[in-house]
């Protein structure tokens, strides 16, 4: 068998869809990319993210070792400068030469910078890789205003990360409108609307003549001067003024390209020379560049099908667009413009609540042509799939766009969709394949992404494939919904997510943002425990307060009767006698009872909330600290006695257990964590029933993860061998951020293991590996927790503020007088119904 | 259960200042013998609220310390022992017909919480 030579220039998003497809198509080739950039392909699309904290590596959408893996040759900071198409031969700026028998061309497009006498001066930036985003992310260290010169979608995406990064912002836009491509008259409007009480000043019609540089003191600015006569002064520019096509290279080796760019392709993708293929936005198709990812990874499959022999045709591509942009809600479908012959037009706009949407109709009323939709995209689906199905229009096609109060459309529900209806389109996913991918097993949301690949591009779909593989599950009678509550329409992992990369830092923000309604007792406390893992703020600060548990939010278990149990930390186990006396002295005073509970410490039970404090303060001038046993966090960390007192020990277990608990007290996680050291092989902490256990070998530790007693006992599955102390705690610190992130409210770490795909082997590829690239942000977060650990009794104690909680009556001394204890084996215990009404009956 | 008495007095009467309320939960005052729980839901239009704060499932006096929330916009609050949920404005438990809490007629005046009469 004879390997064809593929050589692929440019290794963007497409270029890699091709590689990546071509890979795995069976033909039988030798793949060689030459990428420009210094690394592998990453997700332009979400390049904004960067700003919001996504590093490169989340960003990749492939690595060096993965390319190594299916056997592609790939090289990175290095562009073809030449083709020679009689000898078939590239070559590169650092002089390698490469012979084909078929080249791909996925050079992408490069920003447009207007001829403007002072653009290249060194604060005028562009947007569209990493680096130019690394750019102005150090330009704007020490500036106060930027400038992003074009109002396209592109350009509001650089003034949203200007604004962002803290800048007074300005878009300048040459035409009367902004985003003119997608949007109305109308439209564009209220885009500006919004966009300007969101601080950002917008300036249109204006034609920008030359940029100087001026020098003050130790600063330097730039000033735009005007057509008009009017001048901006700013620190940073950025142009955003539209992308050209990279057809240099064609050009210079005598391919076809357009009057305006972009190389020529037929509905192969096949260029001029029938050897050459072009793909992606450097293509030019029917006279147009296709400036999305969907059509550019349709075009890398068209390319590969002809090396497959399949000969699947490139027929164009619808460019409808959802977007947030600066957090208006904006869409745009077909003909938004409404140019068709005899289109009919229907408009709703209410400026109060600022929307505005327009729905373009054929003459004869029933085909959708368009939509344009400012501040509420919630119609966009339902649009967009009448739009693309050519489903027939209701008799009055106003309602569709028309509030639900107002008699609105019903929402085309997904059952109504036919099997061929595109999903997905940047995937080419249709009801069709969703519905195969179901049958074949999928049985969740999760599933189905995994096995089609639908919503994991732009994610503009997400909310579309979600009705429909929910449809189709409760059609089968599977269960459905993963909503964490009715108040929010995500899972737990989802709302962590958010809450991250958005920053969210209070219940409010969030539910304002992202749900609806006032919360309850499911929501409340889960995001409340998201924002302690996330932020670490003392969980009793007043944003927190209601969201916690009465047991959080009395840093105490609240028991029967309504009063409340003390749980201090006994680290490891280990308690000095003079500390026991104080715990004895304690119990005696205020009259609790008291007991040795199953995870080596001692619980006081029966104390009034109005006590709470009193006890507290007694216990850590002593020196103790909370024991966290009301909170979804970190209980105990048991050890044996280890090497230091058994005859048998090989490790000091009871310094790692103690170490452990101290590192991880405080850690708010999905449910509770325990954890225990055992210091030799008969394992008398009974590691192996904990979240995370340790025992002790010759060499070093065994680390055993996930394991349970309660209702449902797991052993923990053995994780890794001989661990070297830093490399125990490395480990531990990524498993427990892996899992605080990723698990359900309430899913124990057992659980949990047994629902994450791929399970144990795809822990250790996760923690050991490092798979996903995020190792070193979860030891980071860890290590802010852990430095900004506090103990909330402490700080409790010290505010006047919180204490006053701590009261039965807010305006009285008295007690709870249905709080009543009777005698047993010489401790407290509470009355029970009879007893209490009894006692109180004869006081009276 | 005889804790769910009347509140003897007709006359209104401030149970405490705005300052002692918590935002977004409740406290609960001792008003005639009877233990009442108030709400202070800033956001809300009345913004306080106040039932018993005794569960009658529970058996104990908690409601005050349970989470405040809604139920497709029904205001509620959860009891901090079995999480069954009272309406903050009628006193009736969600989940069960049969059982109702005492609810009662508050306002927020300037700083002053007050009780008016209680509701029929
Ligand atoms: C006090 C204690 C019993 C005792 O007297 O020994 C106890 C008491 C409670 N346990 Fe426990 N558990 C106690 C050790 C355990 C253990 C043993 C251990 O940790 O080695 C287990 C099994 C190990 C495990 O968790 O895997 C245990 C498994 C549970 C479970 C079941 C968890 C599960 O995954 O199935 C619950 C229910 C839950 O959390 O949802 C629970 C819940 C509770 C609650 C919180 C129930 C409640 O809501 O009131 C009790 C709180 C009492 C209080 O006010 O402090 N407790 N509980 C123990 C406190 C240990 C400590 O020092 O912090
Ligand atoms: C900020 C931003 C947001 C976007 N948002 C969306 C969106 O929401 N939805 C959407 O569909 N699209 C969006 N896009 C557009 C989308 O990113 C592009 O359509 C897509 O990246 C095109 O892929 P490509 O591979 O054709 O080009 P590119 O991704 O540009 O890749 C081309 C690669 O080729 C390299 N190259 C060029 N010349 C050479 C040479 N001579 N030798 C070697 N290598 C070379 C370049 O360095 C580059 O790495 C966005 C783009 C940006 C910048
Ligand atoms: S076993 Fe049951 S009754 Fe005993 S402490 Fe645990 S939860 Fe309470
Ligand atoms: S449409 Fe972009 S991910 Fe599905």
């Amino acid at each position: 068998m004879s390997l064809i030579n593929v050589v692929v220039i440019g290794n963007g998003m497409v270029g890699h869809h091709y590689v990546d497809q071509l890979a795995g198509s069976g033909v039988a080739a030798k793949i060689t990319v030459i990428g420009a950039e210094p690394r592998p392909a990453y997700d332009r699309v979400h390049l904004s993210e960067f700003f919001a904290g996504r590093k490169p590596e989340e960003l990749a959408l492939t690595t060096r070792e993965h390319y190594k893996k299916l056997g592609v040759n790939a090289h990175f900071g290095d562009a073809v400068v030449a083709i020679d198409r009689d000898a078939k031969v590239v070559t590169t700026e650092g002089g390698r030469t490469f012979r084909y028998d078929k080249l791909v061309m996925a050079t992408g497009s490069y920003p447009f910078v207007p001829p403007i006498p002072g653009a290249n001066l060194s604060n005028c930036l562009v947007y569209r890789t990493i680096d130019d985003l690394g750019m102005i992310q150090a330009k704007s260290k020490n500036a106060k205003i930027g400038v992003v010169v074009g109002g396209g979608l592109l350009g509001l995406e650089a003034a949203n990360a200007l604004q962002n990064l803290g800048l007074q912002t300005h878009v300048v836009e040459f035409a009367p409108g902004l985003m003119g491509v997608q949007l109305d008259g109308g439209g564009s409007t209220m885009l500006r609307r919004k966009i300007e009480a969101l601080g950002v000043q917008v300036h249109t019609s204006k034609a920008t003549q030359t940029i100087e540089e001026t020098h003050g003191k130790g600063n330097t600015r730039l000033v735009m001067n005007f057509a008009d006569g009017e001048t901006l002064a700013t620190d940073v520019i950025v142009f955003s003024a539209g992308i050209r096509p990279s057809d240099q290279l064609a050009k210079d080796c005598g391919l076809e390209v357009g009057p305006r760019g972009g190389i020529n392709i037929d509905y192969h993708c096949r260029t001029s020379d029938s050897d050459i293929f072009a793909i992606g936005e450097c293509a030019l198709y029917g006279g147009m560049i296709f400036g999305l990812v969907a059509p550019g990874y349709r075009m890398a499959e068209v390319a590969v099908s002809q090396l497959s022999g399949e000969h699947n045709s490139f027929k164009g591509a619808d460019m409808s667009t959802k977007l947030k942009l600066l957090g208006v809600d904006v869409g745009s479908i077909g003909d938004s413009h409404g140019k068709t012959d005899g289109a009919i037009s229907y408009t709703f706009s209410d400026e109060r609540e600022e929307v505005y949407k327009r729905l373009i109709v054929s003459a004869d009323g029933k085909t959708a042509l368009g939509a344009v939709l400012v501040g509420d995209c919630s119609d966009y689906d339902t649009l967009l799939q009448y739009y693309l199905n050519g489903i027939e229009l209701p008799a009055n096609p106003e309602a569709m766009i028309l509030p639900a109060s107002e008699g609105g459309a019903p929402l085309l529900g997904a059952a109504a969709l036919p099997a061929t209806a595109t999903i997905c389109s940047c995937h080419n996913v249709s009801k069709g394949d969703i519905i195969s991918a179901i049958d074949g097993g999928g049985c969740s949301l999760a599933d189905v992404k995994s096995c089609t690949a639908a919503s994991t591009g732009c994610g503009g779909c997400a909310a579309l494939l979600k009705n429909v593989v929910d449809d189709e599950m409760a059609a089968r009678g599977m269960e459905v919904n993963t909503a964490i509550c009715e108040h929010f329409n995500f899972t737990r992992q989802e709302l962590f997510h958010i809450a991250k990369v958005e920053s969210i830092k209070s219940f409010e923000d969030l539910i304002k943002h992202h749900g609806t309604g006032r919360g309850c007792e499911i929501c409340k406390p889960a995001v409340g425990s998201i924002l302690a893992s996330l932020w670490n703020d003392y969980i009793l600060e007043e944003k927190h307060v209601g969201l916690q548990d009465t047991n959080d939010t009395f840093l105490a278990n609240m028991q029967k009767n309504g009063t409340y149990s003390i749980v201090p930390r006994i680290p490891g186990g280990e308690i000095t006698p003079d500390k026991l006396i104080v715990l004895g002295e304690v119990g005696k005073k205020y009259n609790l009872y008291t007991k040795i509970t199953g995870g080596q410490r001692i619980d006081l039970f029966g104390a009034r909330v109005e006590q709470l404090p009193d006890i507290w303060k007694e216990l850590i001038d002593a020196g103790f600290e909370t024991g966290h046993a009301y909170g979804k966090a970190l209980r105990t960390v048991k050890s044996c006695v280890g090497s230091t007192w058994c005859r048998y020990g090989v490790q000091d277990s009871v310094s790692m257990a103690i170490y452990v608990e101290d590192r991880y007290k405080g850690l708010r996680s999905p449910h509770k964590l325990k954890s225990a050291v055992s210091g030799c092989t008969r394992e008398c902490a009974e590691a192996q029933s904990k979240d995370f256990g340790v025992i002790a070998t010759e060499h070093g530790w065994n680390l055993y993860l996930c394991g349970n007693g309660g209702m449902k006992p797991r052993h923990a599955d053995l994780f890794a061998t001989d661990l070297d102390d830093e490399t125990l705690i490395k480990y531990i610190d990524r498993f427990l951020m892996f899992y605080v992130r990723t698990a359900d409210r309430l899913q124990r770490t057992s659980v949990w293991l047994d629902n994450l795909e791929g399970g144990l082997d795809y822990l250790k590829e996760v923690i050991i590996d490092d798979k996903l690239g995020i190792c070193t942000e979860l030891e980071a977060q860890m290590n802010s927790i852990v430095g900004t650990y506090q103990c909330e009794w402490k700080t409790t104690i010290e505010d006047p503020e919180k204490l006053k909680r701590f009261r039965q009556f807010v305006n009285s001394d008295a007690a709870d007088k249905r709080v009543v204890f009777v005698q047993e084996r010489g401790q407290p215990r509470p009355a029970t119904e009879e007893e209490t009404d009894q006692l109180l009956a004869k006081s009276a | 259960m005889s804790t769910a008495e009347n509140i003897q007095s007709n006359e209104t009467q401030v149970i405490c200042q705005r300052n002692d309320l918590i935002a977004n939960s409740g406290i609960c005052a001792l008003i005639d013998g009877q233990q009442v729980a108030v709400f202070y839901l800033p956001e809300e239009e009345p913004p306080v609220y106040a039932i018993g704060n005794w569960d009658p499932l529970g058996k104990a006096n908690v409601l005050s310390r349970g989470i405040v929330g809604d139920i497709q916009g029904q205001l509620v609050v959860a009891s901090p022992l079995y999480k069954q949920h009272f309406d903050l404005i009628t006193g009736q438990c969600v989940e069960q017909d049969e059982i109702k809490v005492p609810a009662y007629n508050v306002e927020l005046i300037g700083e002053q919480v007050i009780l008016a009469n209680r509701n029929s």
